[in-house]
């Protein structure tokens, strides 16, 4: 069973809403305009994957939301509204009330992620005694409790390590259950488990969702693995090139992929019998156009296979497919379609 | 494609929960001792140290005569090794009389003092600066490293020679002035430490946790800078203790009749021809101390290299 069809709800106040969230980041060679006219909402007990490609503005829009951008980066947005509040113009001290408490993030490696001189239960310990003005005693507790959340067996005797002694799979527990240590409304993470192997992989995304479901938690997941977005969100924004090219329901994107893009990238998996040999793997030709100075038309098109002269010169916006399913292309996705059967038949 | 589809394609997970291997590494601080054990620089460094801090707290109770005491019926006594020596003053007396190895004591009392406070001032004015700089960058980097360039060109020595000249040379000026003069190579090695620990993603995740800059600062980057600090405050604390012998020997650092090493040996040069062991008995303590001093922290570094920090 996938996520999508257990039906989270969608009705209720989203946790996180972002809208028109534009980044720019001042470069020696001029302004690199990493992320535009990016808007997605997140409700409670919800999961939204970004996925892209390297440098397509995943990590910076969770930045952005967490608001811990690097000093030359240039945030702008109608609104960023965290649990009905909008932090866009928060200062550094409010956010620094939030961040920890009411959001946290998770990171790609958690080799470095711990700092190296403390006891993993100082660092637990810390994060809920600063934002709960907890005693330490209650801390420790806290800490050995949500240790067994994360499916560590002997807590007491693991606070006490410094975090060389453990296993990468171990420190990304330990970091997730020091992020959940104030219960956040939001947990924002850079790619979980693409510094694990494999089958530590699985338990930690299982972990994630068994947790989310226990917390109630918003989840932002970055990654570029599909077979993760397919088994862990509700809701998909592809990105590409700072925009997202394509987003919806997971069922709907992954069904009805309309955007060239989307369509490249599913192309990309291997899948059994399709690929065996006598089938090239699809891959998506080209690179990623540079993002500094003034960007017009279609970021997409130098890759395209549907380029027409015209997406160099207009800009796209976001279009619907149907309800919530929407897509950043001029052509119809019946063109799109229509096309792609076409090249497909020659 | 469709979405089960992919879902089947990661691969299956498995059932409860699993206790994931640990190495079983013995603890940073157990490390530590091990190296500490078979490092002889160290050792022997450490060992020297400890004798005379040893003999610089208890100089009251161990020297064998009152340091200021003038005995000019006694005055150039041999060392106990010379053709007239006695063990009522092993390393003899000076021109004046005064017991050497007494005075020696309450040198090294002087050293030690003046080594540990000055090098203390320089490591906070240094550390401050290098955390601040490398931390933050930017314009307030960019004035930091002036300030750094700036200290580097002042010639430490003539510096210290005027100041004390002008101020007519109090330990607490010599103190003051040496720890204003050597902060310098705190600050450059804090400083680069400092902006490679700021892109770890540790400090990341801490700003993620909610964390103010002045936490991460002090809680989080501070604690990894420990060792290379204690490594440059040693290394610091040997080119104090040369400089304030070095003053004393020019008569602008500690003024007599206090016992200082620097000072023995200036008053010593009128005799040194016939009486070497007085130059000989303060240079050998400068000496001696100096490279234990140089030698620990050759060893510090060795023993909390960074392996130890997995």
């Amino acid at each position: 069973m996938t996520r999508a069809d257990s039906g989270a709800s969608q009705t209720s106040e989203p946790v996180i809403d972002v809208s028109g969230l534009n980044v720019d980041i001042s470069v020696p060679a001029g302004i690199l305009h990493a992320v535009s006219d990016v808007s997605f909402s997140v409700g409670p007990a919800e999961t939204l994957s970004l996925v892209g490609e390297s440098g397509c503005g995943k990590t910076i829009t969770s930045l952005a939301m967490m608001r811990l951008l690097p000093r030359s980066a240039k945030l702008t947005a109608r609104h960023i509204r965290f649990d009905g509040m909008d932090i866009t113009n928060y200062t550094e001290k409010d956010m620094t009330r939030l961040r920890g408490n009411r959001m946290g993030m998770i990171f790609q490696d958690p080799m470095t992620s711990l700092n190296p001189v403390y006891r993993i239960g100082d660092q637990l310990e810390e994060v809920y005694m600063r934002h709960r003005n907890a005693s330490r005693k209650e801390a420790r507790e806290r800490a050995s409790f949500l240790l067994e959340k994360v499916g560590i067996i002997n807590p007491a005797q693991r606070l006490t390590q410094f975090p060389h002694q453990l296993s990468g799979g171990l420190r990304q527990r330990m970091m997730i259950a020091m992020m959940l240590m104030c219960e956040p409304k939001l947990l924002i993470a850079d790619e979980p488990t693409t510094a694990l192997d494999v089958t530590v992989q699985v338990q930690i995304l299982q972990l994630l969702r068994s947790l989310q479901k226990e917390f109630s938690m918003a989840i932002v997941l970055i990654t570029h693995n599909l077979g993760v977005v397919a088994r862990m969100a509700d809701k998909v924004a592809i990105m590409y090139a700072g925009k997202v090219v394509e987003q919806g329901s997971v069922q709907d994107v992954f069904d009805r992929p309309t955007h060239p893009y989307t369509r490249g990238l599913l192309e990309c998996i291997p899948r059994h019998g399709l690929t065996a040999g006598h089938d090239k793997l699809g891959s998506i030709p080209g690179i990623v156009p540079s993002l500094v100075g003034k960007v017009t038309g279609c970021s997409f098109r130098n890759r395209c296979l549907h380029a027409e002269e015209v997406c160099a010169m207009r800009d796209v916006a976001l279009r619907p497919v149907k309800d919530n399913h929407d897509y950043r292309c001029l052509f119809s996705p019946e063109e799109l379609a229509g096309a792609r059967e076409g090249v497909a038949a020659q | 494609m469709s979405q089960t589809e992919l879902a089947r394609s990661a691969p299956p997970a498995p059932k409860g929960p699993v206790e994931e291997f640990t190495t079983l590494a013995p603890s940073p601080r157990e490390l530590m001792k091990r190296r500490a054990k078979s490092h002889i620089g160290f050792i022997v460094g450490m060992s020297i140290i400890v004798f005379f801090c040893i003999v610089a707290i208890f100089a009251p109770f161990l020297a064998p005569h009152d340091p200021y005491d003038q005995n000019l019926s006694a005055r150039l006594v041999d060392p106990v090794w010379g053709a007239k020596g006695t063990w009522s003053n092993i390393f003899g007396t000076d021109a004046f009389g005064r017991d050497v190895l007494s005075r020696l004591m309450y040198g090294a009392r002087l050293s030690l003092m003046i080594g540990f406070t000055a090098a203390f001032i320089a490591g906070v004015i240094g550390v401050t600066l290098g955390i601040v700089g490398g931390y933050f960058g930017g314009k307030v980097d960019a004035v930091i490293v002036y300030l750094i360039n700036v200290k580097l060109a002042l010639p430490v020595i003539l510096v210290a020679l005027s100041i004390a000249s002008i101020s007519g040379g109090s330990i607490l000026v010599l103190i003051l002035v040496l720890g204003l003069l050597t902060w310098d190579r705190y600050a450059v090695v804090v400083r680069s430490l400092t902006q490679q620990f700021r892109d770890q993603e540790f400090v990341l995740s801490s700003l993620a946790a909610g964390a103010s800059h002045a936490r991460i600062i002090f809680r989080e980057i501070l604690p990894n800078l420990t060792n290379q600090i204690i490594v440059v405050a040693s290394l610091d604390m040997a080119i104090i203790i040369l400089i304030e012998a070095a003053l004393s020997f020019l008569g602008l650092g500690v003024r007599p009749p206090t016992p200082s090493w620097g000072l023995m040996v200036a008053e010593a040069r009128a005799v040194m021809f016939f009486k070497p062991h007085l130059i000989m008995v303060p240079g050998a303590a400068i000496f001696l101390l100096v490279i234990a001093i140089n030698m620990a922290g050759d060893g510090i570094r060795d023993v909390t290299s960074p392996e130890g920090r997995g």
